[in-house]
């Protein structure tokens, strides 16, 4: 079935399942978000071991989709997997480093004897919360505004020192962290305010959940009020750095050289020459918006479904722009011939095919994940809810 | 010499074996209890004993705990290919990067959706279908195991694949060869079941702590009889591979079994070290021998299945010897240089668009392509080549030895059980107690024989470890180093008091 495709089909085919793994990333750092609002929501510890459960049952589907994510890249582009996870080594480490303390911090916190504390398991929850989004959304803002690093594949015949041989170098001293304070182009905005809003966006994500799963007047009452801040803020960075984005300079690949070149506008471009992707991405948007109009003015429990399903979309979307339409994908703005798109660091044919089979399993998987959700969430959370199980955080 | 970046290359290895000997505490546990704990629902699904649903509760509480820190410590290995060895990315990503994707979709999914309905379904879910999800969970996390163990086979025994000069890396070509490389069926097996057994190793140790203490001893005796049962055949598995395994190291990577065994000499007829020490530790100079007790001709034996056949020593294959064809490491680093700089005339012939010379270097170039690797070497001294044969030879026979012991401790407690005097054999209690840290202590240095003893390469014959990693600064890869030291060697701590606290309340909670 896959071998007859071309293998720029083939190509164009994987970076739309990183799309898809990307945006359900996002939509599922829904609870990272709820997990910097425990102590918000909360009024006491019954309060609180209601929300440390209800985002703790779904806490490792979003750890498996970062961790398939990275695997989804390593297979299908793994020049991108090279040249970023090695040269942006602080930012992917301090986002790992996140999720490492996530990990135990459920499990963990409740527990007697935990050698930490209470209060430390919830710091680490809460640094996980803020930092996953946030330096994610820093990260795909890159995608955008570039980095600093260059590829030679011959570096590789180099015999003799042998950290010249190395193909993939990054050439900022701070190895990635250098996003956050790049003062040319204001890239530094640029990317906190994709970071700041792709929190801000996890966090009314995460609200909107609080109201379709949970009973209890004290925490709802809260979460309407927490709600306000968190939109106006995640409006503030989002259409900063949307409108933004309409106008700086793109990177631009020559379909018949490969040159990569500066255009300006080129993102606008992309949305208007493949009128879908415009489409898709104003659906997107206007998801969000529904779900948070529905949460803030209605008693519609189904907000969550509207902004969640906007949020996939409109990263999905993000990422077709990056990538699509003759554009590097991950730019570098030290050299910019060294700039990696869909064609110059995707695997090679065959296993880009062998990987499309494998590809077929998604469905199934997303059909398994919605069948154990829908059978474990019959229930609204409640305190007593909470009291009766046996097995719990 | 002195231009090589060892500090860097040093730290970036240090870090990897810290964090892969770290997730291997506890992935063991997670890949055999999840079957332990499937096994006991399943018997309780069968017979409706409610004893069989107390006893699997307890052991899933323990399970949860381990689960986590080993999630915690997992995710660092599955990005650090990239963050540390990113040349190694890119070498062969193009194979290296699919079993991992597959490990995601296809594993780790069905682990922690199922998880969460094993641990949170308990009323919510058909008791059919709870039992069906802790078997899921048992499947999920042992195919996880499949996968990754699949890559590392492929780094010992590089098949399926094929070197593309114009994208200057590997390229797969036979996705069943990579599956089914023989390697890998093998080192999965043999994992796993080594897995099987430290499961059972720990449900003995602290069945046999709450029976010295007269705590829960129904409840305990069940669980042993299960453990040293699945244990049983578990290391009878582990010892079948082994040797498996032990056949194919001979074939594929003849410098490790020569470290393994402490063979300096190569000869006709080897024998076997049973148990003894290295003569001289601190003799840079590869003519040590073994003091200690040796089976004549039995590593030929085990290696070749024949007596006469000659097993190459690490003299052998260093200085080469003609009589039995084997080409010394100075001439295969010449053909990798060779090859090398084949590659780099065909690039340059192929830029200037001089077709002829471009094939003829081509051709070169896939003449000395399976000496690669030894091609970094060109100007150094070969016996850098050599792994640590000391680390290596050590690691090897106390894990053989410690296996031997555990196949003799499950038969004694499953005796002990089936003719009701466990209980008072408090000694066989405290040594089942004690084999619980030897059994981890195996569990790691069968990772350290496997992966110091391949040692320079991280492809085998292709791709040296000084070759793979990323360039970044040493400070950047120690500060990473100590930070993961620190944080897991804490969570180690938590773990093990949680731990303590539960086993401690016994069944009764």
């Amino acid at each position: 079935m896959f071998e007859n495709l071309s293998y720029e089909t083939l190509q164009a085919y994987w970076w739309i399942i990183i799309a898809v793994l990307g945006g359900a990333l996002v939509f599922l750092l829904f609870v990272q978000g709820g997990q910097t609002l425990l102590n918000k929501l909360s009024g006491n510890e019954n309060e609180k071991l209601i929300l440390l459960n209800l985002f703790g049952h779904k806490w490792e589907t979003t750890f498996t989709t970062l961790v398939t994510f990275g695997g989804a890249f390593f297979a299908s582009f793994p020049l991108f997997y090279s040249t970023s996870f090695g040269g942006a080594y602080w930012v992917w480490y301090i986002i790992l480093f996140a999720f490492i303390l996530q990990a135990v911090s459920y499990e963990f916190r409740s527990k007697m004897n935990n050698l930490l504390g209470k209060k430390t398991y919830e710091a680490f929850l809460f640094f996980n919360g803020f930092i996953a989004p946030f330096l994610l959304g820093v990260v795909v803002s890159t995608f955008f505004t570039g980095n600093y690093f260059s590829v030679s594949k011959e570096r590789i015949l180099r015999v003799g020192n042998n950290v010249d041989a190395i193909i993939s170098r990054w050439e900022s001293p701070w190895y990635g962290l250098e996003a956050l304070w790049t003062t040319d182009h204001l890239i530094f905005l640029q990317n906190i305010a994709l970071g700041l809003a792709v929190f801000f966006l996890a966090r009314i994500n995460a609200l909107l959940y609080v109201k379709k799963m949970v009973n209890d007047k004290e925490i709802l009452a809260r979460t309407k009020k927490c709600l306000k801040i968190n939109v106006i803020l995640f409006l503030i960075f989002f259409l900063f750095w949307l409108f933004r984005l309409m106008f700086i300079n793109g990177f631009a690949v020559d379909p018949h050289t490969a040159e990569v070149y500066l255009e300006k506008g080129k993102y606008l471009m992309n949305l208007i020459e493949v009128p879908l992707l415009g489409v898709l991405l104003l659906t997107g948007i206007i998801l969000v918006l529904t779900g948070i109009y529905k949460a803030w003015f209605t008693a519609d429990e189904n907000a969550f479904w509207y902004s969640g399903a906007g949020t996939f979309i409109t990263v999905f979307v993000l990422f077709l722009v990056a990538g699509f339409n003759n554009t590097a994908y991950y730019p570098s703005l030290y050299d910019l011939q060294s700039s990696l798109t869909i064609r110059n660091s995707s695997s090679s044919k065959f296993t880009l095919t062998v990987m499309a089979y494998v590809s077929l399993m998604i469905p199934i998987v997303i059909a398994y994940i919605a069948w154990v959700w829908k059978s474990l969430d019959r229930h609204k959370y409640t305190e007593e809810k909470i009291e009766k199980e046996e097995i719990k955080y | 010499m002195d231009n090589i970046n060892w500090e860097l290359v040093d730290w970036s290895r240090a870090q990897f074996a810290l964090t892969a000997l770290y997730h291997w505490i506890f992935v063991p546990l997670t890949l055999g209890l999840s079957f332990i704990i499937a096994i006991m629902e399943t018997i309780y699904y069968k017979t409706g004993d409610e004893k069989w649903l107390k006893i699997e509760k307890f052991w899933l509480k323990l399970f949860g705990i381990n689960f986590a820190i080993g999630v915690a410590t997992g995710i660092i290995l599955e990005f650090e290919f990239g963050t540390n060895w990113s040349n190694y990315s890119w070498f062969v990503g193009d194979l290296f990067g699919a079993p991992l994707a597959i490990e995601g979709i296809m594993a780790f999914f069905l682990e922690s959706t199922f998880m969460a309905v094993l641990f949170f379904g308990w009323n919510k879910v058909s008791k059919r279908a709870h039992l069906i999800a802790a078997w899921l969970v048992a499947i999920g996390s042992n195919l996880s195991a499949l996968w990754i163990l699949v890559a590392n086979a492929w780094m010992q025994n590089p098949v399926g694949m094929e070197f593309n000069p114009d994208t200057m890396r590997n390229e797969m070509t036979d996705f069943f060869a990579v599956l089914f490389n023989p390697v890998a069926v093998n080192k999965f097996i043999h994992t796993i079941t080594s897995a099987y057994t430290f499961s059972a190793l720990f449900v003995i140790a602290v069945s046999s702590w709450l029976l010295l203490r007269n705590k829960n001893k129904l409840y305990a005796k069940y669980s042993m009889l299960v453990a040293s049962i699945f244990g049983f055949l578990s290391i009878l598995a582990t010892i079948i591979t082994g040797d498996g395994s032990a056949k194919q190291v001979a074939k594929y990577q003849p410098m490790k079994l020569a470290a393994m065994e402490g063979l300096y000499q190569g000869q006709k007829g080897a024998p076997l070290v049973a148990i003894g020490v290295l003569k001289d530790d601190n003799d840079p100079q590869p003519d040590k021998d073994i003091v200690g007790l040796e089976i004549p001709s039995m590593l030929s034996i085990l290696a070749f299945n024949d007596p006469n056949v000659f097993v190459p020593g690490i003299k052998d294959l260093v200085h080469g010897n003609e009589e039995q064809g084997i080409r010394s490491y100075a001439e295969r680093i010449e053909s990798g240089k060779i090859a090398i700089d084949a590659l780099a005339a065909y690039k340059k012939a192929k830029k200037e668009g001089n077709t002829e010379e471009a094939e003829k270097q081509l051709e070169i170039f896939k003449d000395h392509f399976k000496d690669f690797g030894y091609g970094y070497y060109y100007g150094k001294d070969p016996h850098t080549l050599i792994p640590p044969v000391a680390l290596t030879f050590y690691s090897f026979h106390t894990m053989v030895i410690l296996g031997t012991w555990f196949l003799i401790l499950f038969v004694l407690v499953y005796f002990s059980l089936m003719n009701n005097t466990i209980e008072r054999k408090k000694w066989l209690l405290r040594l089942a107690i004690i084999s619980f840290p030897l059994g981890f202590i195996a569990q790691e240095t069968g990772w350290i024989t496997a992966e110091v003893g391949r040692q320079p390469w991280v492809i085998q014959d292709l791709m040296p470890a000084m070759v793979a990693v990323t360039k970044i600064e040493t400070s950047g890869v120690m500060i990473t180093f100590f930070l993961f030291f620190v944080t897991f060697t804490a969570l180690l701590i938590a773990e093990i008091k949680i731990m303590t606290s539960a086993i401690k309340k016994g069944f009764n909670q």
